[in-house]
């Protein structure tokens, strides 16, 4: 497509503007954890790396880090092998409602958090409390796996599509069984599709925090909720900044290796 | 019966629906060991079908395969001692082009050392020695149809299909590979059965062919028996060239009603006053010239002639086509002729 000159410039100069917003603000925070002021004065005149070693030595933050990887890890495990099967189920075999549940695996990531909050909530009070499991960290898992299902379901299902049933076939032709099929030429097939949707779903549960609000038990704090309490806190506040650029930077590495591994085909995310 | 040797497939009432579509609509096919048999038909008559059916990935919707004797109808693929080769090779991208050979017996647990030295002579065998460490990417077209071919012939089946195996070479490497197919079927002693659309193809490697028209096989034969004796319009037209007359025009022709086909190399053609054509088009093909002529009977046909001498007819001018009687093959209408040989 040719542009004219002008409307070239104009889309450039949009594009400049909304990359700053998202961009600068995510820096800012990025250069005052060094900010050697506590009322992060701007520009900054002296460098510290104090609040570093201030929110390595508190006690809260390191907690909250250990929940969230962990609470991470679990709905991560969680999609991938649910993500994983549900492709296959919907790639492979033609059955009643195939597509109503291609629709039911991805709307939780379009319905609001706080709906999906509210919906496990009242769950939890109702139905999961009464059978002896009440909200701790298990709760928190769940509730991130429902929305995490779909990145690996995209992910896999893309390349299922992708490379079709015929190295399948000629693997059966040439004498394997299913299971060996699916150890030899399946698996290696989907391997990147499923590091990508796993370290997509990590990035999603890992800055989570309206889902987590309503779905955390009494002592489970993570990350983006420890950040959220301490906030006003004007003592914590630096320390508040350090811990946020450890989620920036936690955040955005997995979601740019996955790009890399998926490359063109990689699929939907919330981040 | 029990005397008889068990042919190596035979197919009884073979169907395969897909929704309302017969894509195989009753076929019944004896191939005997270690004969190259060719199907052959326009892409939708359902030879590929019959194909993947013998492979094992299709169920049929009624009829049963045998293998060697064995009903095998209802056995998954790796149950059948059969190799396919893929229209796409199908080789796994992951793996080297040693691994890729190998494939069939790492699954069938044949110890590491001797299954490395089998894959490297049929590597060997296709003339690909020293290939072994490359991906299937790194590899040219006909090189990884050649891969594909030892990855199938290192498991020492009983059967190799092959589906359009030299659909996505070039003229001049498919022509090779033709030979060398031949070769290697005649070397191992195994059956082949292939699928193609190449009427050529069909004719100049085959022991016998089946003609394949709407999920039917319209002819069985020997490709000579297919070519001269064709058994119906559709074979006819299909396996090459022919001119087919009907009604009043055959009558005129042939003085006797009915439908009569006659190759355009069995026509000879002088310039002449006196003569029953004009000369539509000429087409100068290297070492054969095409004619299309119309007949004054009403009827347009094409003729073929050896250039041995400079041609002497040209276009707008009047010619006498002749032929001799025994080159005239009248086609059976109506119900279709089936030759089993």
């Amino acid at each position: 497509m040719t542009l004219s000159a002008s409307a070239r410039w104009a889309l450039r100069a949009f594009m400049a503007v909304g990359l700053t917003f998202i961009y600068v603000p995510l820096l800012l925070v990025l250069v005052n954890s060094f900010n050697g002021d506590r009322t992060f004065a701007w520009p900054p005149h002296d460098w510290t790396t104090r609040w570093w070693s201030a929110a390595w030595e508190n006690d809260g933050a390191r907690q909250a880090l250990l929940t969230s990887v962990q609470a991470g890890l679990g709905a991560t495990a969680i999609a991938l092998l649910l993500g994983t099967m549900v492709a296959f189920a919907v790639q492979r075999f033609a059955f009643f409602g195939r597509d109503t549940l291609s629709l039911l695996i991805v709307l939780p990531i379009a319905l609001p958090g706080i709906v999906t909050g509210i919906a496990l909530d009242s769950a939890w009070r109702s139905v999961m409390g009464d059978l002896g499991i009440g909200k701790g960290l298990f709760s928190v898992v769940v509730g991130h796996a429902t929305f995490c299902v779909v990145t690996v379901y995209n992910n896999v299902l893309a390349r299922l599509r992708r490379t079709g049933t015929s190295l399948e076939d000629a693997s059966a032709d040439l004498g394997a069984g299913p299971w060996q099929t699916f150890r030899y030429i399946t698996f290696p097939m989907i391997r990147s599709a499923l590091l990508a949707g796993g370290l997509l779903a990590f990035a999603l549960s890992f800055d989570e925090i309206i889902v987590t609000t309503f779905t955390a038990g009494p002592g489970v704090t993570t990350l983006p909720i420890w950040i959220f309490n301490n906030l006003f806190r004007p003592n914590q506040a630096p320390v508040v900044n350090v811990v946020a650029a450890i989620l920036i930077v936690l955040s955005v590495l997995p979601v740019w290796l996955a790009q890399r591994l998926a490359g063109p085909e990689a699929g939907a995310s919330r981040t | 019966m029990t005397d008889i040797p068990a042919p190596a497939i035979r197919l009884t009432g073979l169907r395969k629906s897909f929704g309302a579509v017969d894509a195989v609509a009753g076929v019944d096919l004896e191939i005997a060991d270690g004969e190259f048999f060719s199907m052959l038909g326009p892409s939708g008559s359902g030879k590929t079908t019959v194909l993947r059916m013998i492979a094992g990935f299709e169920l049929p919707s009624a009829g049963t395969v045998e293998l060697g004797g064995r009903d095998v109808t209802r056995l998954a693929p790796f149950e059948r001692d059969v190799n396919t080769v893929f229209q796409d090779y199908a080789l796994f991208p992951h793996l080297s082009v040693v691994e890729n050979v190998e494939y069939g017996l790492k699954v069938r647990k044949v110890a590491k050392r001797e299954r490395r030295q089998r894959a490297e002579q049929a590597l060997a065998a296709v003339q690909l020695e020293g290939f072994g460490g490359r991906k299937p990417a790194a590899m040219s077209g006909g090189q990884r149809q050649r891969v594909a071919l030892a990855r199938a012939l290192v498991n020492r089946p009983k059967v190799l299909l092959l589906d359009e195996p030299l659909g996505a070479l070039d003229l001049k490497l498919r022509e090779q590979m033709q030979v060398e197919l031949k070769a290697i079927q005649r070397e191992v002693g195994i059956t082949f059965v292939f699928v193609t659309h190449d009427q050529d193809e069909g004719l100049t490697m085959s022991d016998r062919v089946a003609v394949f028209e709407a999920g039917r096989i319209a002819q069985i034969g020997t490709p000579e028996e297919v070519y001269e004796r064709p058994a119906s319009a559709f074979v006819a037209g299909f396996v090459g060239t022919s001119n087919v007359f009907s009604g009043a025009v055959a009558t005129a022709l042939f003085n006797r009603e009915g439908t009569f086909s006659v190759r355009p190399e069995k026509l000879d053609i002088v310039a002449g006053e006196d003569g029953n054509g004009v000369v539509a088009e000429v087409i100068y093909a290297g070492p054969i010239t095409r004619y299309v002529v119309d007949l004054d009977a009403g009827s347009r046909v094409v003729v073929v002639s050896q250039n041995r001498a400079p041609a002497t007819v040209s276009r707008g001018q009047r010619v006498r086509l002749s032929w001799h009687e025994e080159h005239v093959v009248e086609i059976p209408t109506g119900e279709m002729e089936r030759t089993h040989a």
